[in-house]
């Protein structure tokens, strides 16, 4: 409908205010008379805690309080529990120990809370922080996930007698392993899904006011809309959700790790709850780093059997997943829940053996980061492939082409139970190859050869799914000045939702797009029934949520514009905004007003044109795409340079190509720090060696190529909007085209793979141990 | 011990009292209540909280207050115009989608207007180098290099044929 | 940050004074090493001493064959000084290379020479261009002026007040960034003066050394090839997460004859 509807590249109203510096992130707000946190964080990865006194730090000057992890039990704080339920192989359960928010007897990684100081100003909190005297046993410890499950590696839980979460399975191994056995060709990878710090640009902040004349804790935080962590934390504390509300106004980026309750949100709380007094903390980064989850740390072994002609028989994967100290919200779940949904991601396996270890390190916890286990299993077997178009001296498209789940398979059953209900995995690919002049390669690879560059180019095909959990309240609400308000429980924190929501109500009800706003962010008037924004599912589920309320709306609208018109609601035609039938008409904002007099309301009507409905719908969505990346290698340092990027994505329908083209280049951004710069690194005794900007690569915009970015949409069945979501594509394709294309470039070498991250040496003493094997 | 700090900033004259240790960007967040210069790192690397001092883009972060005093300090509050008409960057980025989240958004901008400056005609590599010290997390750098090369070209332009006229 | 006293120099003289009266006190040039460094925590400082307004220890001039670039002159300066691109354009590109724009509008090169950060990229300049490091006290070569890991020459109380490059016959600098800092991995210079020819690396040592075997061959022969197999070894060099010091003395070979091939083109 016109420039502002649906599919239409609309400007965002969101913008003006974050460009002119009025954006309110957590840290822009201060409370009356509030006062300032700091935490003492644990410099051990492993101790045990044989005493904490606060005392002197209590004395210090402007201190107001200091609570331990005594305090916290002894004022009957609860703990941070998993509800995950996951079987061993024998049947048995999991291992689930639960958190105290803040430790008592030990402390399991460096960076954990032991203690929260508030005083006068941030300043003195510090270093009252700093005074705070804890004496340590330390213990041994182990960061690694693969060493934490070696024989003799020290215990995070040693009442558990091992690191192993719990050694879940799917699929019948015996006859996966006959079939890889008797298959014509095997390929296998071993890879490395390298750890990664999240870091949104905003490090965590939390502010907190308890009003003790009715109860009621009010909690600032960034976050991916609250409505979670405001049940949770009034669970902890042990007050009721109503008491518990959760603000965020701007949140400077989420991808996951904003979406989690933290122990200093609890701590944070507590201490104004206790003290009656608004209490605030503000991270800095090198406590952003160590504190907040992490991402990925998968180990994979993976292995195909294909028949004569090329085509998959079996697979089977073995995932090491490092979730940290502690089980946090999703972390164990990734490769199951996560990845799970679509492994063996676009490609038809018959037969599919899965086992997965979660396993605990002195490490902080992982947990979601964008993409959420579908990055790691995508570039799982998209390295397969690889490996396979060599083993069958086949192009790496053609062995695709073999193996892909065709349009007529669709809607396919995945092994883990969902069902993926469309795409068109060739055609798509088709498009990216044509648009990166695929075939034309080996004239620019000469070209480079030429200058002393090895160029390559590289190809994935992937799949995700998005919109889980399809359930969400949405309220849409008539203003009395003619404006429309879409309340909502997802929460934007930079996908643009008061723009693509205003579309949807501009198409829908054909009020004017810049009459209709949004609010979100409050757990105090979001629909009880909405759970946030996370899982490229904002556009679907909020999507819906909205079209469904605006249906809602029009069946009752249309009856009082009958009634206003004197005629039958049959006969009543409702478009661009207005209801006509014959000669006479009146806009839905007359329709609104009406609605508010019970004197012009036909009969058995009830006043008011406000919806609050809840979408719920059947399954979620499965966007894909293929990305081809072209880039060079210099030989003699290793350096990496991208020189082309085609990302052609189906997302399904777009609902703002403006909007969705931004979430694709910052996932592919967030991919291309995953293969060439970023490393969350521990030492072996636990210390992370990466916690600040100065040793963690983030990418920079001298890191990018241009990206040409595509759509190739093909209408998702599973809503009636057709989206999918759009979020997450970018951080799936970019890790194996790039590894894909830096092994093309090296091809010569005979180099096949590299682990990412793609460092520089890491390139170079590949080079360097190939060319030596070639002489030996 | 407090130290009386006097500077310009957006255009009018500020006073205030602050300790040795109180940096450029917590004076103008935290005394001054401008919240739109944002701090995203420990290490000067983020460039959130890049505002301009006389005029050159300085990261706020690694200046004490003390050391502004008797300078001038543009903040992101400060480049639009009066009656609200954004800055041509600043109209530029939201042309080109060069903001997702808006945090790192007024460092960006006030670099960006720095670049435009110092770099006029650029290209798009050069661009790249000049975001050396800016991170962005969400747009992968594409909308925010488009809208530096065009809102460059358009100030640039504004600035020849004001200089013509 | 820990609190400090803060302090105002208003002549060079004031800030010997000031800097020697305090307990424990520290010069403040663009502050770009010691501000991060106070945030973090990593030192205490009982005085800062600011050298701001100090106008004539700020600017460039061409003495005789020799630039001066006075020691609160910021890197955007020198890199944009035409006087320094027409003298010793090596210079002025490194200067303009130095962290990221709204870093070197701020960070100087007696800040930044008097720190002696392993990873810095003027101490390759004041090995490679033969440089004097003036203070208010004496003039130290630069040969004789780093010792070792954030070690200088400098006594206690001693300030830097300008750096005197000479002028090469033609000189080139080129840097390998660290991916995640920016700082120089490996940074070499390479100059040729009617002496002889200078290799100054910084970045990889734990401070800037210079490469006497190159230069002897590029005495001999000033082409690519002279410096093409000459191994650096690496058992003094530096090694972290992301370059080990066998990469770095890798890098500092490459570099080298990349910087003759830029001058030999």
């Amino acid at each position: 409908m016109g420039q502002f509807g649906i599919g239409q590249p609309v400007r965002r109203k969101e913008d003006t205010r974050l460009l002119t510096g009025a954006g309110q992130f957590t840290d822009d707000i201060e409370l009356d008379g509030q006062a300032w946190a700091a935490f003492v964080r644990s410099p051990h990865a492993h101790a045990r805690l044989l005493s904490v006194d606060p005392s002197v730090a209590k004395a210090m000057p402007g201190v107001i309080a200091i609570y331990t992890g005594a305090d916290f039990a002894a004022a009957g704080v609860g703990r941070l529990v998993n509800d995950a339920d996951y079987k061993n192989r024998d049947g048995s359960p999991m291992r689930k120990p639960t958190r105290e928010v803040l430790p008592t007897t030990h402390t399991r990684f460096v960076g954990e809370c032991l203690a929260i100081v508030v005083a006068e100003t941030q300043a003195r909190a510090r270093d009252a922080a700093e005074a705070v005297e804890i004496e340590f046993e330390p213990l041994p410890a182990v960061a690694g996930g693969m060493r934490a499950l070696a024989e003799g590696a020290p215990l995070v839980w040693p009442g558990l007698g091992t690191n192993e979460v719990v050694h879940w399975e799917y699929g019948d191994a015996g006859k996966v392993e006959a079939l890889l056995a008797g298959a014509r060709k095997r390929v296998s990878v071993d890879l490395v899904n390298n750890r990664l710090a999240p870091s949104p640009m905003e490090p965590r902040v939390v502010a907190a006011r308890f009003d003790a004349a009715d109860g009621q804790l009010t909690v600032w935080s960034p976050t991916q809309g609250g409505r979670r962590i405001q049940q949770m934390l009034a669970k902890l504390l042990g007050i009721p959700a109503a008491k518990s509300r959760i603000i965020s106004i701007d949140t400077g980026g989420g991808f996951g790790v904003r979406s989690k309750m933290y122990p200093e949100t609890v701590c944070v709380a507590f201490a104004a709850k206790t003290l009656g007094r608004p209490v605030k903390w503000r991270g800095d980064r090198a406590e952003t780093f160590v504190s907040d989850y992490h991402g990925r740390d998968q180990v994979n072994h993976a292995e195909m059997g294909f028949d004569a002609e090329g085509r998959v028989v079996a697979m089977k994967l073995a995932t090491m997943v490092n979730v940290g100290a502690y089980l946090s919200e999703n972390g164990l779940r990734l490769p199951m829940d996560g990845g799970g949904r679509i492994i063996p991601c676009v490609y038809h396996v018959p037969e599919f053996y899965f086992s997965v270890r979660p396993t605990f390190t002195n490490t902080v916890c992982t947990d979601t980061y964008r993409g959420a286990g579908r990055p790691e299993a995508n570039y799982i077997t998209e390295r397969l492939m690889d490996k396979a178009a060599d083993a069958f001296e086949m192009s790496r498209e053609e062995i695709r082409r073999r193996n892909f789940i065709r349009p007529e398979q669709m809607p396919y059953k995945t092994h883990l139970g969902f069902e993926i209900d469309s795409g068109d995995f060739d055609g798509t690919m088709n498009m990216a190859l044509e648009a990166a002049d695929w075939k034309g390669f080996e004239a620019r690879r000469a070209v480079s050869e030429k200058r002393g560059k090895k160029r390559g180019i590289g190809l994935a095909v992937f799949i995700e799914g998005a919109g889980s959990r399809p359930l969400e309240g949405m309220r849409v609400r008539f203003e009395d000045d003619g404006g429309v308000t879409v309340i909502a429980g997802t929460y934007s924190h930079g996908q643009g939702h008061a723009t693509v929501y205003s579309q949807l109500v501009h198409e829908f009800l054909g009020v004017d797009y810049d009459r209709v706003a949004l609010v979100n962010g409050d757990t105090a008037n979001s629909p009880e029934t909405s759970i946030g924004t996370f899982g490229s599912r904002s556009s679907m589920v909020g999507g819906m949520g909205v079209k469904q309320a605006c249906d809602a709306i029009l069946v009752k609208a249309r009856k009082i514009a009958a009634h206003l018109l004197q005629t039958e609601a049959e006969r009543v035609v409702f478009e661009a905004g207005v209801f006509s039938a014959g000669a006479g008409g009146v806009t839905i904002d007359e329709v609104a007003r009406a609605s508010r007099d019970p004197a012009r309301l036909p009969e058995g009507v009830t006043p008011g044109l406000d919806e609050e409905t809840t979408y719920k719908g059947d399954s979620e969505n499965f966007p894909n795409g293929a990305h081809v990346v072209e880039l060079e290698v210099d030989p003699e340092t290793g350096v990496i340079e991208l020189l082309n990027y085609v990302a052609v994505d189906d997302c399904g329908v777009v609902l703002n190509p403006f909007i969705v083209h931004g979430q694709v280049y910052g996932g592919v951004a967030q991919g291309v720090g995953q293969v060439l710069t970023e490393d969350v690194v521990y030492d072996e005794a636990g210390q992370l060696l990466t916690a600040s900007y100065m040793d963690y690569g983030m990418p920079r915009a001298a890191h990018m190529a241009h990206i040409d970015a595509r759509f190739n949409v093909v209408p998702s069945k599973s809503s009636w909007l057709g989206v999918k979501g759009a979020g997450e594509a970018g951080s799936c394709g970019a890790p194996p085209a790039i590894v894909s294309a830096v092994a093309d470039a090296l091809r010569g070498y005979g180099v096949r793979h590299i682990d990412m991250p793609l460092t520089a040496e890491r390139v170079w003493r590949a080079i360097e141990a190939a060319k030596s094997n070639k002489a030996a | 011990m407090l130290y009386d700090v006097k500077m310009t900033v957006n255009g009018a004259a500020v006073a205030g009292q602050v300790e040795a240790r109180t940096l450029l960007a917590q004076f103008i967040r935290e005394h001054l209540r401008l919240t739109g210069t944002h701090v995203g790192c420990d290490t000067t690397q983020c460039g959130c909280c890049v505002v301009h001092v006389d005029g050159v883009a300085v990261k706020s972060c690694t200046m004490l207050a003390v050391q502004a005093v008797g300078r001038s300090i543009t903040t992101i509050e400060g480049l639009a115009a009066a009656d609200g008409t954004l800055h041509p960057m600043q109209e530029a980025f939201r042309e080109h989608h060069g903001l997702q989240c808006g945090f790192c958004t007024p460092g960006m901008v006030m670099m960006a207007v720095d670049i435009a400056r110092r770099k006029p005609g650029a290209d798009e590599k050069t661009v790249r180098h000049e975001l050396e010290g800016n991170i962005c997390r969400c747009t992968g750098y594409q909308g925010i290099v488009e809208a530096i090369l065009d809102g460059s070209a358009k100030i640039n332009a504004a600035r020849i044929n004001s200089a013509e006229a | 940050m820990h609190n400090f006293d803060y302090h105002r120099a208003a002549s060079l003289a004031d800030a010997a004074a000031k800097l020697k009266g305090a307990e424990d006190g520290k010069l403040l040039a663009g502050g770009m090493t010691l501000l991060p460094t106070l945030k973090n925590r990593l030192a205490q400082p009982s005085d800062l001493i600011d050298l701001a307004d100090l106008g004539d220890m700020r600017g460039v001039s061409i003495e005789g064959d020799e630039v001066v670039i006075r020691a609160m002159t910021p890197h955007f300066a020198v890199a944009t000084s035409l006087e320094v691109a027409a003298a010793i354009p090596a210079l002025a590109a490194l200067a303009g290379n130095i962290g990221d724009p709204a870093v070197r509008h701020r960070g100087t090169i007696g800040g930044s020479v008097a720190n002696s950060d392993p990873a810095a990229d003027y101490p390759a300049a004041v090995l490679g261009l033969d440089a004097t490091v003036v203070t208010n006290e004496r003039s130290i070569r630069g040969d004789d002026y780093f010792l070792g890991l954030f070690e200088t020459a400098l006594r206690p109380g001693e300030i830097i007040t300008s750096v005197r490059f000479k002028k090469p016959k033609r000189a080139h600098y080129l840097k390998f960034r660290h991916p995640a800092s920016g700082y120089a991995v490996v940074g070499v210079m390479v100059a040729q003066f009617a002496a002889g020819t200078r290799v100054a690396v910084t970045g990889a040592g734990p401070c800037a050394f210079r490469v006497k075997a190159m230069e002897e061959a590029l005495d001999r022969s000033f082409t690519p090839a002279a410096v093409a197999d000459i191994a650096v070894p690496h058992a003094d060099l530096m090694g972290d997460i992301h370059c080990s010091a066998e990469y770095r003395a890798h890098l500092v070979k490459v570099y080298a004859r990349r910087a003759v091939e830029a001058l030999t083109a």
